[in-house]
C-alpha cells in the first residue's frame, strides 16, 4: 500500500501539500490545531490582516459550486495577506476540449503558489498533486467522496475548544458515510488524535462495503449509536439518495436517523452536536438541536478560517524557510 | 526455404512433447522433429540452445483498436508488439468503431492484419446488433465473413430473453459465444472494486457480485441453450469455483483469466493509479489466490492479455474519470510464466494455457507444432530478467502499471508460418 500513497510531505516530514489527513502524524495534526488558535484571535482584531503570506499568490479552483467553502477559503488567504483568485471552473467548462491538465498548467504559467482544489472525483487533488510544477502546492478544499480535511481539522479544532483531552472521548458520526469525504477525514483525524471510541451510524445503504475497514464501530440504530457520547457528529444527506434505491423516503430517514432533543438525551449529558454544514433541518437535525444549547455548529463554521490559515501558512511558510537556508 | 531451430526445448502441449529437439520447418509448416528430412537443404538456422521453442502464443482478448481508435492504436503497431511478445494469433472482441456487426468490418481486420503481416487476427463478431443488446447480429453471415466466435464485447446484455436468444441462435451455428460477465445495474458508474480500498478512497465499488450474479445467469442460459460459452476474463474466486461446479456438471464451458488479475489487487489503486483501473476490477488477495489455483487446476485455460492501448490523455485525469485498461501484449508471457516460477506449475501445463487450450476455444487448427503443423513459433528464454521500459514498447499505448518492474523470461524469436517476424536485439 505504501508503494503507492503519495507523499504530502517533503524529505524533512513537513506539509509540502494538503491533500488528505490519513498518514499525518499526531503531531502535525495538533501543530496545525496549535498554529490556528493563534490566529483565531486575528479575525476579533480590528486589523484582520497578518503579513505572513505577503506577495504569495493563492487560486481557488472550483470544479464544484460552493459558496461556504470557498468564502472561507478565500478570507483565510486574504487575511494572511496573500493574493486570491477565485476560479469556477463546472465540469462543462472543462469538457469542452480543455483538459483539466491544460487548465492547470494555463495557471501555473500566472506564477500561482497554491492551488485550492474542489473536484467532484476523488482522487482529484492527488492527480493535480502529482502533476503540478514543483513550485505549486496543492491544498484539498473536498474530492469527490475521497477526503475533506480541512473540514475535518476545523471538527477537531471545535471538539478541542470543548472537551481538550481527546483520549477519553466517545464520537458518533452520524449518516451518510458512504458518500461523504467529511466522515472519511473525520475518523481518521480521531483516530490519528488517539479519541477512545469513534463510532458511525447509519442504515447498512448507507456504509462503504466494509464498514469495518475504515476503523469505527458500526451502529444501525440511532438510539445504541448515541448512547454515552461526548460529541454528535451529524452528516447532510444529500436528496439525491432518496432517487436511487439507498433510501425509501427523507420522512423514514428523519423517524430513523434524524436527530431530535429526544435522542440527544441519550449521549452524556454535556455532549456537543456538531454539523459541517448545510443543514437539511428537519431531516437530519432538527432545528430545535441545531439552535440547542448544544450545538456548536456556528463555531464550526467561524473555526473555518483559522484552520485553513494554519495549513496555508504552514505549507506556504515552509517553502520560504527552506529557501533562507538554501 | 528451409528453416532449422536448433536445440531448443521443444514444449508442445498438443502432443506432449517436452524435449530438447531440432526442428524443421519448410513451406511454412513444420516438417521433421529431430532428424533432417531427406535431402533438406537449411537455408537458415536458429540456435535456440538454452531457449524454450512452443507455438506462436494465442490470446484471446485483445483489442486494437481500429477501425474507430487509431489515435490509441492500430492493427498495424499492435500486431507488431504481439510478434516481439510471441503471440501470433490475436483474437479480437467487436466493441470497435463500427462495431463488428457487418462482414465488412470483418474483411476490413483481416486485411490491415495481412497487410501488416505481423500476426494472425481473428474476429469475434457481434452478439447484437451494434452491441445494444436489443436485435440479434447477423451472426450466420458473421461466421461466413471469418468469424471465430461471437460477443458483447464489455457491454453486458442486460434482457435475459435477449441473452437467451442470441444464445439459442448462436448454437445453430456452433458459434462460441465469449462473455464478459457483469450486471449492469450492480457495476454502472463504478470504477474499483467494493471493498476497504474503495470504502476508503471513496470511488464508487463494482461489488463481486456484478460478477458472479451475471456468471449464474449466463451459466444457466449456458445450460439450457447448449451453446458453448466461454468467460473472456474472470476476477473472483467465487465466479471460478461457480465455472468449476458446472463443468462438474457436464457443461461445455471455459474460461479465461486476463495475465494482470495473476499479479495485481484493488491494494495497487490505493495511490489512485490511473494504470490499475481494470474492467473487471482488479479484487482481493483472496481472489487473487483462487484465480492462480483456478489456472493451476485447469478450471480456467486460457490466460489472456485483455490487452487495450490507451493515448496518453485516457489516464491523465482523476482516477474516476479514466479509462480503464492496461497495455498488456508485451507482458502477457513474463507475467504467465510466473506461475511456472512461482506458482508451481509444470512449463507445458502452462503454456497450454497460451497455445492449445485457446486454439481449442476458438477452433483454429495453431497451438501445436507436430508435423505438418503451421509454423506459427515462440522462442524464448524463461529465465532472463528484464525491465519494462516505456521507450522500449512497441505498442502505441503504453500505459501499463508494470512499467520499470523486472519481468522475468523474455521472447528472443517470433516466427509466422514459417517467417521471421521478430528477434530480440539487445
Amino acid at each position: 500500500m505504501a508503494r503507492s500513497q503519495f507523499c504530502q510531505l517533503d524529505e524533512s516530514g513537513r506539509l509540502r501539500h494538503f491533500l488528505t489527513t490519513e498518514g499525518l502524524s499526531r503531531e502535525t495534526l495538533t501543530d496545525i490545531l496549535d498554529t490556528a488558535e493563534s490566529f483565531a484571535a486575528v479575525g476579533k482584531r480590528a486589523i484582520k490582516k497578518v503579513p505572513l503570506l505577503r506577495g504569495k499568490t493563492i487560486v481557488n479552483l472550483f470544479f464544484e459550486p460552493s459558496t461556504r467553502t470557498l468564502t472561507t477559503f478565500e478570507l483565510a488567504a486574504k487575511r494572511l495577506s496573500a493574493d486570491v483568485m477565485n476560479i469556477n471552473l463546472r465540469r462543462s467548462a472543462t469538457v469542452k476540449g480543455e483538459s483539466l491538465l491544460d487548465t492547470l498548467h494555463t495557471l501555473e504559467a500566472m506564477h500561482c503558489d497554491m492551488f485550492v482544489i474542489r473536484h467532484a472525483s476523488s482522487g482529484a487533488a492527488h492527480f493535480i498533486a502529482r502533476n503540478v510544477a514543483p513550485h505549486i502546492s496543492v491544498m484539498n478544499g473536498g474530492d469527490g467522496r475521497h477526503a475533506h480535511p480541512s473540514q475535518a481539522l476545523i471538527d477537531v479544532f471545535t471538539i478541542r475548544r470543548h472537551k481538550p483531552d481527546f483520549t477519553k472521548l466517545r464520537v458518533a458520526i452520524v449518516g451518510d458515510i458512504a458518500h461523504s469525504r467529511v466522515a472519511r477525514s473525520q475518523i481518521s483525524t480521531l483516530r490519528t488524535l488517539g479519541v477512545k471510541e469513534v463510532r458511525v451510524v447509519a442504515p447498512r445503504t448507507l456504509l462503504p462495503p466494509v464498514p469495518e475497514a475504515l476503523g469505527a464501530k458500526v451502529y444501525f440504530s440511532l438510539e445504541e449509536g448515541l448512547r454515552d457520547v461526548d460529541v454528535v457528529m451529524m452528516l447532510r444527506l444529500q436528496q439525491e439518495r432518496i432517487q436511487g434505491p439507498l433510501l425509501p423516503s427523507l420522512h423514514e430517514y428523519q423517524a430513523c436517523y434524524g436527530l431530535t432533543q429526544k435522542r440527544l438525551a441519550l449521549a452524556k449529558a454535556d455532549a456537543i452536536v456538531m454539523h459541517p454544514g448545510p443543514l437539511n433541518r428537519g431531516v437530519e437535525i432538527d432545528s430545535e438541536v441545531a439552535d440547542g444549547p448544544q450545538s456548536v455548529i456556528l463555531q464550526q463554521v467561524s473555526h473555518g478560517i483559522a484552520i485553513r490559515m494554519a495549513v496555508m501558512s504552514m505549507i506556504l511558510g515552509r517553502r520560504d524557510s527552506a529557501e533562507v537556508s538554501n | 526455404m528451409r528453416t532449422l531451430i536448433r536445440g531448443g526445448r521443444l514444449v508442445d502441449p498438443a502432443n506432449r512433447v517436452d524435449e530438447i529437439t531440432d526442428l524443421y520447418i519448410d513451406d511454412g509448416r513444420v516438417v521433421a522433429l529431430g532428424m533432417a528430412p531427406d535431402g533438406a537443404r537449411v537455408e537458415r538456422e536458429i540456435d535456440a540452445s538454452g531457449l524454450v521453442v512452443c507455438p506462436g502464443l494465442i490470446d484471446l482478448n485483445a483489442r486494437l483498436r481500429e477501425p474507430g481508435a487509431e489515435h490509441k492504436a492500430t492493427i498495424a503497431s499492435e500486431s507488431r508488439a504481439a510478434a516481439s511478445a510471441g503471440i501470433t494469433t490475436l483474437c479480437v472482441p467487436p466493441d470497435t468503431e463500427p462495431v463488428v456487426d457487418t462482414q465488412a468490418v470483418v474483411e476490413l481486420i483481416h486485411r490491415r492484419a495481412e497487410d501488416a503481416g505481423m500476426a494472425r487476427v481473428e474476429v469475434l463478431g457481434a452478439l447484437t446488433v451494434d452491441l445494444k443488446g436489443k436485435r440479434l447480429a447477423e451472426m450466420a453471415a458473421l461466421q461466413r465473413a471469418g468469424c471465430v466466435g461471437v460477443s458483447n464485447g464489455l457491454r453486458p446484455v442486460a434482457n435475459t430473453e435477449v441473452m437467451r436468444r442470441a444464445m439459442e441462435y448462436a448454437s445453430t451455428f456452433d458459434l462460441v459465444v465469449f462473455l464478459h460477465c457483469e450486471d449492469p445495474w450492480l457495476a454502472v458508474d463504478r470504477q474499483m472494486h467494493a471493498g476497504s480500498i474503495s470504502g476508503r478512497l471513496g470511488i464508487g465499488g463494482i461489488p463481486e457480485t456484478a460478477e458472479t450474479v451475471a456468471v449464474a445467469r449466463d451459466l444457466l442460459l449456458l445450460e439450457q441453450t447448449g451453446v458453448q460459452g466461454h468467460f473472456c476474463h474472470l476476477s473472483s474466486t467465487r465466479a471460478v469455483t461457480m465455472v468449476a461446479k458446472a463443468r462438474t456438471r457436464g457443461l461445455a464451458v471455459t474460461a479465461g483469466v486476463s495475465a494482470h488479475q495473476l499479479h495485481l489487487t484493488e491494494d495497487d489503486v490505493s495511490g489512485f493509479d490511473s494504470q490499475c483501473h481494470v474492467r473487471p476490477p482488479l479484487r482481493t488477495a483472496g481472489d487473487l489466490k483462487g484465480l492462480r489455483a483456478g489456472v493451476q487446476s485447469g478450471v480456467i485455460q486460457a490466460i489472456c492479455s485483455a490487452h487495450q492501448p490507451h493515448e496518453k490523455d485516457a489516464k491523465l485525469e482523476p482516477f474516476t474519470l479514466t479509462e480503464s485498461g492496461i497495455s498488456a501484449l508485451e507482458t502477457l508471457l513474463p507475467l504467465a510464466l510466473d506461475l511456472y516460477h512461482q506458482g508451481g506449475m509444470g512449463l507445458s501445463e502452462l503454456l497450454a494455457t497460451l497455445t492449445s487450450n485457446p486454439a481449442k476455444i476458438i477452433a483454429v487448427e495453431r497451438g501445436a507444432l507436430g508435423i505438418g503443423a503451421v509454423a506459427d513459433v515462440c522462442i524464448f528464454d524463461p529465465d532472463v530478467r528484464w525491465v519494462l521500459e516505456e521507450d522500449a514498447m512497441l505498442s502505441q499505448g503504453s500505459n501499463t502499471p508494470f512499467l520499470g518492474k523486472t519481468l522475468r523470461g523474455r521472447v528472443m524469436h517470433t516466427l509466422l508460418g514459417g517467417q521471421v517476424v521478430h528477434t530480440w536485439e539487445p
